[in-house]
């Protein structure tokens, strides 16, 4: 093997101190979130104990945090069904030319790159001058949509431009359907991409601020809560409620990644059966 | 259909049979539009409703007219006269604008070299997605918990403070690193760098590497070779997160808020301010001043760049 070059040094200490930029924050807090009760919002640590977490868990003087986060995992599950769900219809749509294509790629960058509050505002207004009730579950589940979905579609483009047509072709010289060839071919083909759509959906939703700010109504999801808190809480229990938030979503990061591994490892192993034919 | 052409013999006179099937794929060509039309439709719904037709509300609305408690129908221009007779609207622009651009120059100046030392200093693919994977990891979580983060490091007894003091450099704590430009600066590059390594990254792992070698072996530096093949290159990737860091910035009013303590203000706090107030009329004008802005920059830059190429 080649010897590296002084700049891959050079280049691996920047990237060190890119990850420690990137991650010291979270560590940090992860760390003060263990404060004494008498400790603060910096070091020194006063102590170490679970003060702050079992804070989190007694009855709230501000806030509902346990009925936002059941609120807010909810919508995350509707809007990943969703998204995978419309993203894979979309993608498989955009295979073939159709009136209204560019504008409707259009329209998806636009939703991609809209600023939040706009969307935020105009559904609100939307809701509120047609004589409908703003909730999580109906406005505030469209605009996360308007968030989620363009992230779906390009991973689908993505996909689909890397996919060997022959194998479907070699399907439907078989005989299979137009709906077989979708249900036996493409879709195991993209099931380990599905994984990455769903979960773009899930955490994407399930940390979404801007675009539910105005659109959520009266019961909050966990992101406005904890954005409440901000401005009213002044003690460790914000770092322990960001602790266990971040945890959870690294969980779910880990569930879905370890998925996709699972999946492309059991394709690995198991997807081709060449020279295992009856000769 | 595609693999009968293929396969068919040169040399046989195209029969009946052929004409017939012609005429099929054509037929064939108008019902799968359709199909697809409909496969479409569910996000054809889902952006009609939470998309075009909110935009529409807040272009009417922006000519309504605003009282101290309700909004009333009307169509008055005396919203966009406000605003663009307004000091405060340039300034708030501009200021904007300035936090787009620094923005823009720290996270490509970091993502370029990230994405550089991914594609071509990690050799082996499990360790480039190992480490892109905790490159992106962040972004799936939460914004308003990554802000909150920079408390314990920036505040007045803060890391950074007590660090700075211990060796020397200052001797009474320093008041601009909370609640400052700096601060919301520096939280901009922590969330949105991302944004710029991923589509540098995506293009640069596309560069055949033997452009490179045949340019070493035509006596390019290292120097050269960066700036005359990888860089031109990787133009798509680079367009690709300008795109989203600018608008992303562009757009943000949480970051600007909480970062600068209120202290600083941009158009997103403009129009987050003037909901608060309940005054939607004035709120609407200054979000349509701000998506053009922003479709403006975007179609500028889609002119560099075609987005489903890269992909």
């Amino acid at each position: 093997m080649e010897r590296r070059p002084r700049s891959f040094y050079v280049l691996a200490t920047f990237f060190g101190l890119f990850l420690l930029f990137l991650y010291g924050p979270t560590i940090t807090i992860a760390i003060l979130s263990f404060q004494g009760p008498g400790g603060g919002l910096t070091f020194p640590m006063r102590g170490m104990s679970f003060y702050w977490f079992s804070d989190l868990f007694e009855q709230q003087a501000v806030g509902d945090i346990w009925g936002s986060f059941r609120r807010s995992f909810a919508l995350g599950l509707m809007v990943m069904m969703t998204t995978v769900v419309v993203s894979v219809m979309a993608g498989l749509a955009f295979r073939q030319r159709f009136p209204g294509a560019d504008l409707l790629f259009y329209l998806i960058i636009t939703s991609l790159v809209i600023p939040s509050i706009l969307i935020s505002l105009g559904v609100g207004l939307m809701f509120s001058q047609s004589g409908l009730d703003v909730h999580w579950s109906t406005s505030g589940f469209g605009s996360q949509l308007t968030w989620t979905l363009p992230f779906g579609i390009l991973i689908m483009f993505a996909v689909f431009n890397r996919f060997e047509k022959s194998y479907e072709e070699a399907a439907r010289d078989l005989g299979a359907s137009n709906w077989q060839t979708v249900r036996y071919v493409v879709l195991p083909i993209i099931a380990p991409s599905l994984i990455g759509v769903a979960l773009f959906g899930f955490t994407l939703s399930y940390d979404e601020f801007a675009r539910t700010l105005l659109t959520a109504g009266s019961y909050n999801t966990l992101p406005l809560e904890i954005y409440g808190m901000t401005t009213n809480v002044t003690t460790p229990v914000l770092y322990a409620l960001g602790t266990l938030t971040t945890g959870f979503s690294f969980l779910i990061i880990g569930a879905f990644l370890g998925i996709a591994w699972r999946s492309n490892r059991r394709r690995a192993r198991a997807g081709s059966d060449a020279g295992k034919g009856l000769i | 259909m595609t693999v009968s052409s293929k396969t068919g013999v040169p040399g046989i006179s195209p029969g009946i049979k052929d004409v017939s099937r012609a005429r099929a794929k054509l037929s064939g060509t108008t019902s799968t539009g359709f199909k697809s039309l409909l496969m479409a439709s569910p996000l054809i719904a889902v952006l009609l409703f939470f998309l075009v037709l909110p935009i529409g509300m807040i272009v009417v609305v922006s000519f309504w007219q605003a009282t101290e408690f309700s909004i009333i129908p009307a169509f008055v221009l005396e919203n966009y006269e406000f605003l663009l007779g307004s000091d405060v609207t340039y300034r708030v622009f501009l200021n904007t604008l300035k936090y787009a651009v620094i923005t823009w120059v720290c996270t490509l100046l970091i993502g370029f070299a990230v994405a550089y030392f991914l594609a071509f200093h990690v050799r082996s693919l499990t360790w480039q997605i190992t480490l892109f994977l905790l490159c992106t990891i962040p972004f799936w979580t939460s914004n308003i918990i990554r802000m909150i983060s920079w408390i314990p490091f920036l505040g007045r007894n803060g890391i950074a403070n007590s660090t700075l003091i211990s060796l020397g450099v200052i001797e009474e704590p320093v008041e601009w690193l909370l609640f400052s430009d700096f601060a919301v600066i520096l939280a901009f590059v922590h969330l949105y760098t991302l944004f710029m390594i991923v589509p540098i990254f995506n293009t640069m792992m596309r560069i055949d590497h033997s452009l490179i070698e045949a340019a070493r072996d035509a006596g390019a530096s290292g120097a050269q070779i960066l700036w005359n093949v990888i860089i031109p290159l990787s133009k798509p990737g680079i367009m690709i997160g300008t795109i989203f860091v600018l608008t992303l910035v562009m757009g943000d009013f949480i970051t600007v808020r909480f970062m600068s303590g209120s202290q600083s203000a941009n158009v997103g706090r403009l129009i987050s301010n003037d909901v608060a107030l309940l005054q939607y009329p004035s709120a609407a004008a200054t979000a349509v001043v701000l998506l053009l802005t922003v479709l403006i920059v975007i179609g500028i830059l889609l002119r560099f760049v075609d987005i489903r190429k890269e992909l």
